[in-house]
């Protein structure tokens, strides 16, 4: 079986989510594997990095390089191919940095590549069988990927359970020599950060979406406290947005944003088409509505017929006690 | 500036019903619309409008068969300069590697400053761009909402990544950028510039005219193949939950974290 | 005749010192005004082609009604009654005039037919006009500056007020009114002996000056009556070539715009006159983008307009804060025709009018209501010129985002949603519906007399399918042989054509008019008035087509339909013309009968009603669209039928359904007005012999009736 790595993303000196992510794709790949963690950064942030991944995997690969204070995949690109042996099966998140590196890291590693994989299903001779989805998520599809030669897969984050393989006491190999010199067509300059009050809901995974069931303007309040308890944003319906209670971008629907979250509070939303249309990718709909017969009942995975001015606030309560709990 | 942008027909995504079919190993793609790959028709719009500022030519390239003509037309119709259709039996079935592979040949044969691709197209591969990039040792990058040609050898480009943030580059010309929507509000193409263009030929290259070994694409050479589609199984309608109000509460937590709603 | 006056040498002696002043006077002005013309018609000349030298006699019968008539004026009473009066005025003076401007250079002349007691009747006539026309001069002046009017007002952002110039304008007139009765004064002034009743006008404005110079001697009344006969002349030729440059043109145009009207309401002007759809991709260029694109017509209606405000004032766009203002579409234009194409110099032609004087937002808030249009005293047309204007957007690409989306999908589609078009006829298809009533689609084994135009909008949205079942309920119930054409069916193109996507327009109404054809069916039927308007329009040889209305007021009055009482003693019903129903075809009645056949309805009708009904916010393309305004046009419907003192809406058109549900919501009207379509009320209401008619047989949807 191939030699497995997980690229770690890393922020601030900590391990992405993605990283426990990745441990357990892995498994599903080679139940007996540890993924080779490789984690490129440069100082402190970076040797902080290694040390909590030591806790859950076997081998930390720590490649240091001033470039890479800031991750630039072109750059990280000609690191990787340096030291990553024949062969290899690097898993790699699919979100903005894997998209920019995964696909020409597949090149010049000469092995195949497969992106945005929601499940694994197992080795079979060469050919590892994955799940992706096409259309949006309307379908998903069997995809078999020859890695006789290695392969880079790229893995939907969110898509598999995070797995820590608890106190593995790993090694961390410092593997900074081997990269050497390294110049790229492409150099970072600066990070624009969006303007505060204004939210991109398509980039959320969570939205608490509100409709004419907010009933004011005041009371949006009581969905952004939702939603800042969930790290999530508030999006909406047009009658909303009509109204002036929200601006424009906050707009899910035909005439609006097309979203793809992996969970959706249409909180006091009918349901009409118009608004449907707008949430793609089959994300698991939670639906509070007064109305009982509200349209989006039909669509919802889960609903509950009840004053969302009276829900909210408490489930708002439970999620600020559940994150302070988990925090201790 | 020589700007070529590789485009893709796809079915679209709003005006189709994405079904299995009968027999349940593929889509229904009887009743199936297409148009371009949403993405790319961005791609072609940014083109245009550097052209416009930075003079040049727009060259829109795809690889497939008569059907796809359309969109190099719809294209045109658009404003780009020419169409060119790659196409040839020994290309049918290649994977994103094989594609970029011929279009790595096409390129090879022409001189291009800057190319440009959607993100991603239907299935989601986001792979094509990077991969060319790569063939051709070009400086690449992906998700690029905002360019600004800074002279004739760099360009200054805006990168999407997470919270709506704005990653803010230079690269190098001769460059591969795979496009994101939203970059640009592409112009309208109607009807009528359609037809005006209905009969402007369009090039079409085989695998002999670019110098392509068909034993290196097609179905034959790729390494990842699709075995089936299916559907997960849904429920009909919600769930509808039934307890007193804080039951139901912890109930929604209980979901919200299950699918990753909790971070 | 004036008074004595041929006669009388003393007239003569006094104004023959002027003689070669008065007469270069009369050359002047004339030269002047005949180049100042010719001048303003060079556009005109240079414009596209418009015929309008067909049906005399029609023309004939709309000057008659509208320009002599004044027909439109009264629909604003103070304003409308002082232009009548105004006008009456004029058309009065204007023999007097040109009398008057003559016996300047030949004393003795006198109007053929005006001599004796019938030049003494006009005298008299005269007299009192011109006082009547300097008293509503300066009601007017008052009105402007101590009233204001505020559909006088001009936005910032549409330039500034004319204020000064109406003033100026107003006050010569007054002036021309003054100089002329003070040189009727002096003459009489001076023939009156002590106690002879010389005038018979009296009170009037000449009169009361006459009266107070019967005192002043000769050689002054000779003065006085010079000095006004030469103020006069003076005045009177400023004003008539002062006329053309601003908007008081209407005197001389409007005779001219309402002979030159449109005859065909509801009708589009087709992207070229003269030009056949099989000849049209030879057109280099589609619609309006600069000003030499418009027909010699549409410029005559810029020159036309008085700057009255009143299209504007009932426009709902408007209304609600969008960019556009339909006054200022017109002088705008008429200010960029000015500007380049002046008196002397080249004519400097060929920018584009979206970014320089009008804005791609203004264009796209219309809704075509024709309210504007409706309203106009001078008959300007709004319609063909915004959707000129948006067929050249369409040809530059200059289109909205939003709008795309659509357009796109009913390329492929057919439809605006991108639905299937196997699903076109799901509606009818649902079993539980097909047990209540058979809707057969037509094709080669099954025919109909007649075809049910469902249009997409009832076919597929889930609220306006409701729709959809009761008008087939209804026609059922009449014994109508009918049947739909399902997938065959595509959008009708209505608003594709008036948003001025031409070609696309082309493209579905060519397929539906195959469609129906094939058909075989002799008529058409269909609860949308978009569609029918286009189907009776904008199709050329399909079956006349008529409005589920106007079937049902038919069949209530045969017998076939009975009511059975309201249930509800608390509902007051009202009716909202929409505006393909009402104003474009003018079908006011019929819904109105219905609702009235209906026992124990309580309808009351709101103040904007019939041709002044005010839009719901649009239909079609209009729902796509993201416009810029202060708040949704459906909701000030829904205040207006409130304070009508009204609790249900009745309507008979789907977009008007989406757009005031949504209104009673967003102004907060949830569980106190609710919204029913006509078709919908019928069906609930027809007496049917079987079994009991519950509320829960009606077709409408619980969820979507708010409040109950």
């Amino acid at each position: 079986m191939a030699r497995i790595f997980a690229y770690i993303a890393h922020k601030g000196g900590a391990p992405d989510d993605t990283a426990a992510e990745l441990i357990a794709a892995a498994k599903k790949i080679d139940p007996s594997a540890s993924p080779t963690a490789i984690a490129l950064g440069w100082g402190a942030e970076l040797d902080a990095v290694c040390a909590t991944l030591r806790a859950s995997h076997t081998e930390v690969w720590k490649i240091a390089h001033e470039t890479f204070a800031y991750p630039n995949a072109e750059l990280i690109r000609k690191a990787l191919v340096k030291v990553l042996p024949a062969g290899a099966i690097v898993l790699v998140p699919h979100e903005h940095f894997g998209i920019d590196l995964a696909p020409g890291l597949s090149i010049k590693l000469n092995a195949a590549f497969v992106s945005d994989v929601v499940a694994i299903e197992g080795v079979e001779g060469s050919g590892l069988k994955v799940v992706r989805q096409e259309f949006g998520g309307q379908v998903s599809a069997h995809v078999r990927c020859d890695v006789l030669l290695g392969a880079v897969v790229t893995v939907r984050p969110g898509a598999f359970k995070p797995l820590e393989s608890a106190a593995a006491n790993g090694t961390v190999v410092d593997k900074s020599a081997d990269v050497g010199a390294l110049a790229a067509g492409r150099r970072y300059l600066e990070t624009v950060i969006a303007e505060a009050g204004d939210v991109d809901i398509t980039k959320f995974n969570v939205l608490v979406s509100i409709g004419r069931g907010i009933q004011e303007k005041d009371n949006v309040a009581i969905a952004q406290e939702l939603a800042d308890a969930l790290g999530a944003a508030v999006s909406c319906s047009r009658p909303v947005v009509d109204a002036k209670w929200l601006e424009k971008s906050r707009q899910v629907g035909s005439s609006g944003k097309t979203v793809k979250p992996k969970v959706y509070l249409a909180c006091g939303i009918s349901g009409s088409f118009q608004h449907l249309a707008g949430i793609k990718g089959s994300p698991f709909l939670i639906a509070i509505n007064k109305n009982a017969k509200a349209p989006i009942f039909q669509v919802a995975d889960v609903g509950i017929v009840d004053d969302i001015l009276e829900f909210l606030p408490e489930l708002t309560n439970k999620v600020r006690e559940l994150r302070s709990v988990a925090a201790k | 500036m020589e700007i070529l942008v590789c485009a893709r027909r796809v079915p679209d995504t709003s005006e189709n019903e994405i079904e299995l079919n009968s027999a349940g190993n593929d889509i229904e793609r009887d009743e199936l619309v297409y148009s371009i790959n949403e993405p790319d028709n961005y791609a072609v719009e940014e083109a245009l409008q550097i052209a416009g500022k930075a003079g040049g030519q727009v060259t829109v390239v795809t690889v497939g068969g008569e059907d796809d003509e359309e969109i190099l037309r719809r294209e045109m119709a658009m404003g780009a300069n020419q169409g060119v259709l790659i196409s040839d039996d020994a290309f049918q079935g290649s994977d994103g590697k094989g594609i970029a592979t011929i279009l790595k040949a096409f390129v090879q044969k022409g001189k291009y400053d800057l190319i440009l691709t959607g993100v991603q197209a239907e299935d989601g591969g986001a792979q094509v761009g990077g991969m060319l990039a790569a063939m051709l040792d070009y400086p690449f990058a992906a998700l690029v909402n905002s360019i600004e040609v800074l002279d004739g050898k760099k360009l200054k480009i805006g990168r999407e990544i997470a919270g709506g943030n704005r990653e803010m580059n230079e690269i190098d010309l001769p460059c591969v950028l795979s496009i994101q929507t939203g970059i640009n509000e592409p112009r309208y193409v109607g009807m009528r510039g359609i037809r005006a263009v209905a009969s402007v030929p369009i090039p079409t290259h085989g695998a002999s005219d670019l110098g392509v070994d068909p034993r290196a694409v097609g179905e034959s050479a790729a390494k990842v193949k699709r075995v089936d589609y299916f559907v997960p199984t849904l429920g009909k309608g919600a769930e509808m939950l039934r307890g007193s109000r804080e039951e139901n509460v912890d109930k929604v937590l209980e979901l919200v974290a299950a699918k990753g709603g909790l971070k | 005749m004036l008074e004595g006056i041929h006669s009388d040498a003393r007239l003569a002696s006094w104004l023959v010192q002027g003689h070669a002043l008065f007469l270069f006077l009369h050359l002047l002005g004339v030269i002047c005004f005949a180049y100042i013309v010719s001048q303003r018609l060079v556009p005109l000349l240079r414009a596209e082609r418009d015929p309008r030298f067909d049906r005399p006699l029609a023309r004939l019968g709309k000057v008659f009604k509208f320009w002599l008539g004044q027909w439109k004026h009264p629909r604003y009473k103070t304003a409308g009654t002082v232009h009548l009066l105004i006008f009456a005025g004029f058309i009065l003076l204007a023999m007097r005039a040109f009398t008057v401007l003559i016996v300047g250079v030949s004393p003795n002349f006198v109007m053929p037919g005006l001599s004796g007691e019938a030049g003494h009747v006009y005298e008299v006539a005269t007299d009192y006009a011109a006082t009547v026309v300097f008293l509503c001069m300066v009601f007017a002046i008052v009105r402007r500056t101590v009233f204001k009017p505020a559909r006088y007002e001009v936005p910032a952002k549409f330039g500034k007020a004319h204020k000064a110039d109406a003033i100026f304008l107003l006050s010569l007139i007054a002036i021309l009114m003054v100089a002329d009765s003070l040189f009727e004064a002096a003459k009489a002034a001076a023939q009156t002996p002590p106690g002879h009743v010389a005038f018979a006008a009296v009170l009037s404005l000449p009169w009361l000056l006459k009266v107070s110079l019967v005192s002043v001697s000769l050689p002054t009344l000779g003065g006085l009556c010079f000095a006004g006969y030469l103020v006069h002349e003076i005045v009177f030729y400023f004003l008539l070539c002062y006329r053309p440059f601003g908007i008081q043109f209407h005197v001389e145009t409007s005779l001219f715009n309402v002979y030159f009207s449109k005859l065909d309401r509801g009708t589009l002007k087709p992207v070229k006159w003269g030009v056949s759809d099989e000849h049209l991709d030879r057109v280099k260029s589609f619609g309006v983008k600069t000003f030499e694109d418009f027909t010699w017509k549409h410029m005559l209606d810029f020159y036309s307009c008085a700057d009255c405000g009143r299209c504007s004032d009932n426009c709902p766009a408007n209304a609600v804060g969008r960019p556009l203002s339909p006054r200022f579409i017109t002088i705008k234009a008429r200010d960029y025709a000015f500007q380049h194409n002046p008196m002397f110099g080249r004519w400097k032609n060929g920018t584009p009018l979206i970014g320089s004087i009008y804005s791609d937002d203004e264009i796209w808030s219309c809704t075509t209501c024709g309210a504007c249009e409706e309203e106009c005293p001078l008959l300007v047309e709004y319609i063909d010129k915004i959707v000129d204007l948006r067929r050249g957007m369409v040809d530059e690409g200059l289109v909205p985002q939003s709008m795309q989306k659509p357009l796109k999908a009913l390329n492929s589609r057919g439809n605006p949603y991108g639905k299937m078009e196997k699903k076109k006829a799901d509606w009818a298809n649902a079993t539980d519906f097909q047990q209540i009533c058979q809707v057969k689609t037509l094709d080669k084994k099954n025919g109909a007399d007649t075809l049910y135009f469902v249009d997409s909008i009832t076919s597929f949205d889930d609220r306006m399918q409701s729709i959809g079942r009761a008008t087939a309920k209804i026609l059922d119930h009449v014994g109508e042989n009918f049947g739909i054409l399902g997938a065959a069916e595509k959008d009708s193109g209505h608003d594709v054509r008036r948003f001025g996507e031409e070609t696309l327009f082309m493209a579905l109404r060519d397929h539906n008019t195959d469609a129906i054809k094939a058909s075989g069916v002799t008529r058409i039927v269909t609860a949308d008035p978009h569609a029918y308007n286009a189907l009776k329009h904008d199709y050329k040889d399909v079956p006349p087509v008529e409005h589920i209305s106007q079937v049902i007021a038919r069949e209530v009055k045969s017998g076939k339909i009975e009511f059975r009482p309201v249930d509800d003693g608390a509902a007051v019903y009202t009716y909202h013309d929409p505006c393909y129903l009402g104003r474009h075809n003018q079908v006011y009645d019929d819904p109105r009968d219905v609702l009235d056949a209906i026992p124990g309805l309580k309808r009351v009708e709101m103040t904007r009603s019939r041709d002044r009904s005010f839009c719901c916010g649009g239909g079609g393309l209009m729902l796509f669209y993201e416009p810029k305004e202060e708040q949704r046009i459906g909701v000030k419907r829904v205040q207006m039928a409130a304070e009508a003192g009204a609790n249900v809406i009745v309507t008979a058109c789907p977009f008007c359904m989406v757009n005031i549900e949504d209104a009673i919501k967003v102004a907060g009207f949830e569980g106190k007005m609710t919204a029913i379509d006509l078709t919908e009320l019928v069906d609930q209401q027809i007496a049917r012999e079987s079994t009991a008619v519950t509320k829960e047989a009606a077709e409408v949807p619980q969820e979507y009736v708010t409040g109950r």
